[in-house]
């Protein structure tokens, strides 16, 4: 009854997969970003995993250091979509393409 | 056993919401399944002996992180449900194929070498016992002998010094930025990228593809009705 680290491990790389795929299939921007933020938290609980596995705190931290990297991301992101938002009125990614000739 | 329990329970809630999270029409559902899905991390946290992480992850994701998400979901609109298809729809089978083949890779390079039942860690309810199993994991029962959070302290505070003050001017340059990209602008020049009735040289883009004439006739009603309003 016990459960190895690698089930921890398999668990973050499926969330990682839905959050990729969840990245490539949506097109609303806002659900886009919080399929990043999943990634983002799959990567933490590896760190936090390894963390475990080796017996010392330096997978803590960096994971809490992805934790304010992630909050930073945030602001700017949602900011980026608000402006554009004022711009396209709309968080579709398929209407954002004035840069395709 | 209690691991073995709170892990079962924890595992699927998170893999769940997650999915759900994916085939969410409606945005706000989709942020609410975040939120649940950062719950159930936040428990695995504390199971993995990271309490200081699990605190952080419930008070920074689902306080601080949701709240901006779903502040922003109800400052654009809630009620636009995205519809389904759209022009790239042909390339949801592929994403779908590839990501399962980077779940396999990543399931065989990193999780693989883990899987026996003896690299389960040592049981945390015995702390400051040294692990005599043969098992790959050493636990953290000897880094969080003083507790996690004097141990995370001591390490971000000594070794950690200089990437915690690097992450500060970090922090204070998203805050700034954040207000820069998102303010209000005055005059309607300062915009680069104009919207196309607006544009003061308009010049006749060449569109090969037929598809965004439906995209447009279909969103031209929905973008009066915003503006006005």
């Amino acid at each position: 009854m016990t459960v190895p680290v690698g089930y921890y491990l398999i668990l973050a790389a499926a969330l990682f997969t839905i959050g990729l795929v969840g990245v490539l299939v949506r097109r609303n921007m806002i659900v886009m970003f919080m399929c990043i933020e999943l990634m983002l938290n799959s990567v933490n609980l590896t760190l936090v995993a390894f963390s475990r596995i080796h017996g010392n705190l330096n997978g803590q931290i960096m994971s809490f250091f992805v934790m304010v990297v992630a909050a930073a991301e945030v602001t700017v992101g949602l900011a980026l979509i608000i402006n554009l938002f004022r711009l396209r009125s709309s968080v579709d990614a398929d209407d954002v393409r004035s840069l395709r000739s | 056993m209690a691991e073995f329990v709170v892990f079962w329970i924890m595992a699927p809630l998170a893999l769940g919401s997650a999915l759900s999270m994916l085939f969410m029409r409606n945005a706000v559902h989709a942020a609410l399944m975040l939120v649940l899905n950062f719950f159930a991390i936040a428990v695995l946290y504390a199971v993995l002996e990271a309490q200081f992480l699990a605190t952080i992850q419930i008070v920074v994701y689902a306080g601080a992180i949701m709240v901006l998400f779903l502040f922003v979901l109800m400052l654009l609109g809630v009620h636009r449900d995205e519809a389904p298809g759209g022009k790239l729809r042909r390339q949801g089978p592929f994403a779908v194929f590839f990501g399962v083949v980077l779940f396999v890779v990543l399931a065989i390079t990193v999780a693989q070498p883990f899987l026996s039942s003896e690299d389960a860690c040592p049981d945390q309810v015995a702390a400051g016992t040294e692990s005599t199993e043969p098992g790959s994991c050493v636990g953290l029962a000897g880094a969080n002998r003083e507790g996690n959070v004097r141990g995370i302290g001591l390490r971000l505070f000594t070794d950690y010094v200089w990437p915690f003050e690097v992450t500060s001017v970090l922090l204070v340059i998203a805050a700034v930025g954040a207000m820069v990209i998102g303010r209000k602008k005055e005059n309607a020049e300062d915009l680069v990228d104009q919207l196309p009735s607006t544009d003061p040289s308009p010049e006749p883009e060449p569109d090969p593809e037929p598809e965004p004439e439906s995209l447009a006739v279909a969103g031209e009603p929905d973008l009066e009705g915003t503006t006005e309003s």
